[in-house]
């Protein structure tokens, strides 16, 4: 590697149809005889010029000023009546322009490849080599730039439905595009900070939501992740004694509750618990209670709902960390607990000294991502409680609403886009935060090509 | 495996300790079973509902009896009945569940090998090519997927708009699986464990890395791709948030889930509950039988998946 680096550190000036070619991409190949690479080069640059001559260069303008025009009657000098103008969309202007932006950095990385594939020809040609033919580089393409050809469709994909959106929705968290600045008809623009001052501090009513629903997020990530988790350990250790029969069967039994589509079984566990459920009938029937108007509401108390929630949420997540514990018991090497026998160890030293650290080393990078995944668990919130009971005190969001519940609610109810977003970078910073911490001191990160 | 040490060590049980054991093996099946039955009952439930002629939401006891005492002796009553699926198949007012079925099927299936692929080779380039900007690239896949998904749902709704597709079932395949290439960290993980030197004697033979890829890692990756195929296939057939969001009113690409999620809104919840069950075991048969043939391979994912981050 170190030597690949000093030889290219040697600087050949570049020729001048290696310097033109950075202005007119592919230039040297067509001088050199790569036709069709030449082309491709060329048709790129001129299809973006063309493109931002069409119209690209305003999008970039409306990127600033997010438009200027609203839509309304006005007065028309001349005329007697005033004129219905159509006002500009905040919104598309915002979209085309960031769109515009990545197709121009696309562009840019293109052109650099031009000036890349010119400086490699010129070399080529001083040293004498045979310039490669088109077939030598679709060879290629299939071998030392395999990864080119695997990963071309990828990025397309990648850059319009996840890059662009994320970037457009991060933009949004910077505009005032609410619920009194709906478009078509009326304008957005940019304001800073401003909606994260008032989320964080400015604005009670949002910081107290904020705050409120954080806390909430936190407290539910924390207990459904480690519920989850020992539970889980348990019962596997349970199904994996020595003397156990029908293990498998065991196992498959809790398996079929992973199989079952998530929002079915959620859904049904919210009937179940309802005001005139199951459950309530259960009690019922058993005289727990007498009277059909006193059935217990498990979703109308803030406290019980939360408790319903996560003990609907270790019925869905007990099996799946049963399986991987499962897995992980089994790999554990048999002659480490033979050797403690030797040693006079009992059952409980063997269990902590042993099998736990096992399990807990081998699912630390485990536990991580299932806590962050779990303050972006939506189905399970959503489904259930819907994020109720309601209260007057937030804005927005109920009692047992995640961020990600209230983000959707703001979205689909107030159509305060901007909060939204706000909200989605918050959650970002969070579990950014949570998995940096965590994540790049493992061993696994650090040492990711190491072993092989 | 402490009962065989033991003997190993003392050379043969003792009766008390016999004793401790078999109580130990008795709680654990007297565990085992309680919790058997709690993860049970809401699938058992859901099958009887299906099937249940007593209309509304809920009935005064869970397993409706086919003989019941009236007046003077036990009369035979018709509790069960196909009637439930025989309505939820009869279209009516936009309701169309065959359609609904059938979208979902051809929205997930495609989706499934579409994603698939994506992450399976961007996994492959990932474990095996090194490139300069491969660490780059894996820090962004980390990033990006610690936002939370939805927030650019409605940038993705208007940019589907613009093209003038957002309503179709082409639309969701693209949702699904177009951005797929970065979830591809556990298999990756898979294939850093496969050995290189497979490679590199393949190399020797005169093989390319895409020779190396189609001949050699994936014939070796059964496990993960079925692991992978499987949940890129429950992901779509499950998710009902994008479905949603994006098919408004337009009833004929209506996926299964939001259907069912209609059926029990409150006004139709009384009407349409046994449908709904009835539904749902069309939606979750077919997933759980797959389930079950693939259990091997889907056990294999999850705990390669978890041990390697």
């Amino acid at each position: 590697m170190s030597k690949k680096n000093s030889e290219s550190k040697i600087k050949i000036p570049d020729s001048w149809s290696t310097k033109l070619s950075a202005v007119i991409f592919g230039f040297s190949n067509l001088i050199h005889k790569q036709i069709a690479k030449g082309v491709a080069f060329l048709l790129i640059e001129v299809a973006y010029i063309l493109f931002m001559i069409m119209g690209g260069f305003n999008n970039l303008v409306g990127l600033i000023t997010l438009g200027t025009k609203e839509t309304a009657w006005v007065e028309v000098p001349g005329k007697i009546l005033p004129e219905y103008q159509i006002g500009d969309n905040s919104m598309l202007l915002l979209l085309y322009g960031v769109l515009t932006l990545i197709i121009t950095i696309s562009t840019i990385w293109v052109g650099w490849c031009s000036l890349k594939s010119a400086r490699n020809l010129q070399m080529l040609e001083m040293q004498g080599k045979k310039i490669p033919t088109i077939k030598d580089d679709v060879k290629l393409l299939l071998d030392e730039k395999f990864h080119v050809t695997l990963l071309f469709l990828h990025m397309i994909g990648i850059l319009v439905f996840s890059v662009l959106p994320l970037v457009y929705m991060i933009c949004i968290a910077f505009t005032n595009y609410d619920r009194n600045h709906q478009v078509p008809g009326h304008l957005f623009d940019w304001v800073g900070f401003k909606n994260f001052g008032d989320m964080l501090i400015g604005d009670a009513r949002m910081s107290t939501t904020f705050f409120g629903v954080l806390a909430w997020t936190l407290i539910w990530a924390f207990f459904a992740t480690f519920s989850n988790y020992f539970l889980g350990i348990i019962v596997a250790l349970i199904i994996n004694q020595k003397g156990i029969k029908f293990q498998k069967f065991w196992r498959s039994v809790l398996v079929l509750t992973i199989a079952m589509p998530q929002f079915i079984s959620l859904l049904v566990m919210r009937s179940f618990f309802s005001s005139y459920g199951v459950i309530n009938r259960a009690l019922l029937n058993m005289h727990v209670i007498d009277n059909i108007q006193d059935t217990i509401k498990f979703f109308e108390d803030p406290l019980l709902a939360k408790i319903v929630i996560i003990v609907v949420n270790m019925w869905i997540g007990i099996p799946y960390t049963m399986l991987m514990s499962s897995g992980i018991l089994m790999n554990i090497p048999q002659d480490l607990y033979e050797a403690a026998t030797v040693d006079g160890a009992n059952k409980f030293q063997m269990f902590f000294k042993i099998t736990l650290p096992q399990i807990i080393f081998t699912t630390t990078p485990y536990l991580i991502t299932t806590f962050v995944g779990n303050i972006n668990n939506f189905n399970v919130i959503f489904l259930l409680t819907g994020g109720g009971p309601e209260t007057t005190e937030y804005y927005g969001a109920g009692k047992t609403d995640l961020l990600v519940t209230w983000l959707y609610k703001l979205t689909k109810d107030k159509f305060d886009y901007s909060l939204a977003s706000t909200i989605g970078i918050l959650i970002f910073i969070i579990s950014a935060t949570f998995s940096l911490l965590t994540y790049t001191r493992s061993k696994s990160y650090k040492e990711e090509d190491a072993f092989q | 495996m402490s009962a065989k040490n033991l003997t190993a060590v003392t050379g043969k049980p003792t009766k008390s300790y016999k004793r401790q054991r078999a109580i130990t093996l008795g709680f654990s099946y007297a565990f085992l079973i309680i919790l058997s039955i709690i993860w049970v009952i809401p699938i058992v439930w859901v099958l009887l509902t299906a099937f249940r002629r007593q209309p509304g939401t809920f009935t005064s006891s869970f397993f409706p009896q086919p003989y019941t005492w009236i007046e003077d002796g036990f009369k035979y009553t018709q509790t069960y009945t196909l009637q439930n699926f025989v309505d939820l198949f009869q279209a009516r007012d936009g309701f169309d569940f065959g359609r609904m079925w059938l979208n979902t099927l051809i929205v997930a299936t495609c989706s499934c090998v579409i994603s698939t692929f994506f992450i399976v080779s961007t996994a492959y380039v990932m474990s095996r090519i090194r490139f300069k900007l491969r660490k780059t690239f894996m820090n962004i896949a980390l990033i990006m997927g610690m936002f939370p998904g939805f927030m650019s749902m409605i940038a993705i709704y208007f940019i589907l708009k613009s093209i003038n597709i957002h309503q179709t079932l082409f639309a969701l395949v693209l949702v699904y699986s177009a951005a797929s290439g970065l979830g591809f960290q556990v298999v990756k993980g898979f294939f850093d464990t496969v050995p290189k030197a497979l490679d590199e004697a393949a190399m020797i033979d005169g093989a390319n890395k895409a020779q190396v890829f189609f001949k050699i890692i994936l014939p070796m990756s059964k496990p993960i791709i079925v692991y992978q195929a499987l949940t890129s296939f429950m992901g779509p057939w499950m998710d009902f948030i994008f479905a949603r969001y994006l098919m408004g009113t337009h009833y004929e690409t209506y996926t299964v889930a939001i259907g069912l999620y209609d059926m029990l809104e409150k006004t139709r919840i009384d009407t349409y509950f046994r449908q709904f069950a009835a539904g749902s075991v069309c939606v979750a048969v077919p997933i759980m039988i797959l389930f079950m043939c693939l259990q091997k391979y889907y056990v294999e994912g999850v705990t390669g998946g978890a041990v390697k981050g």
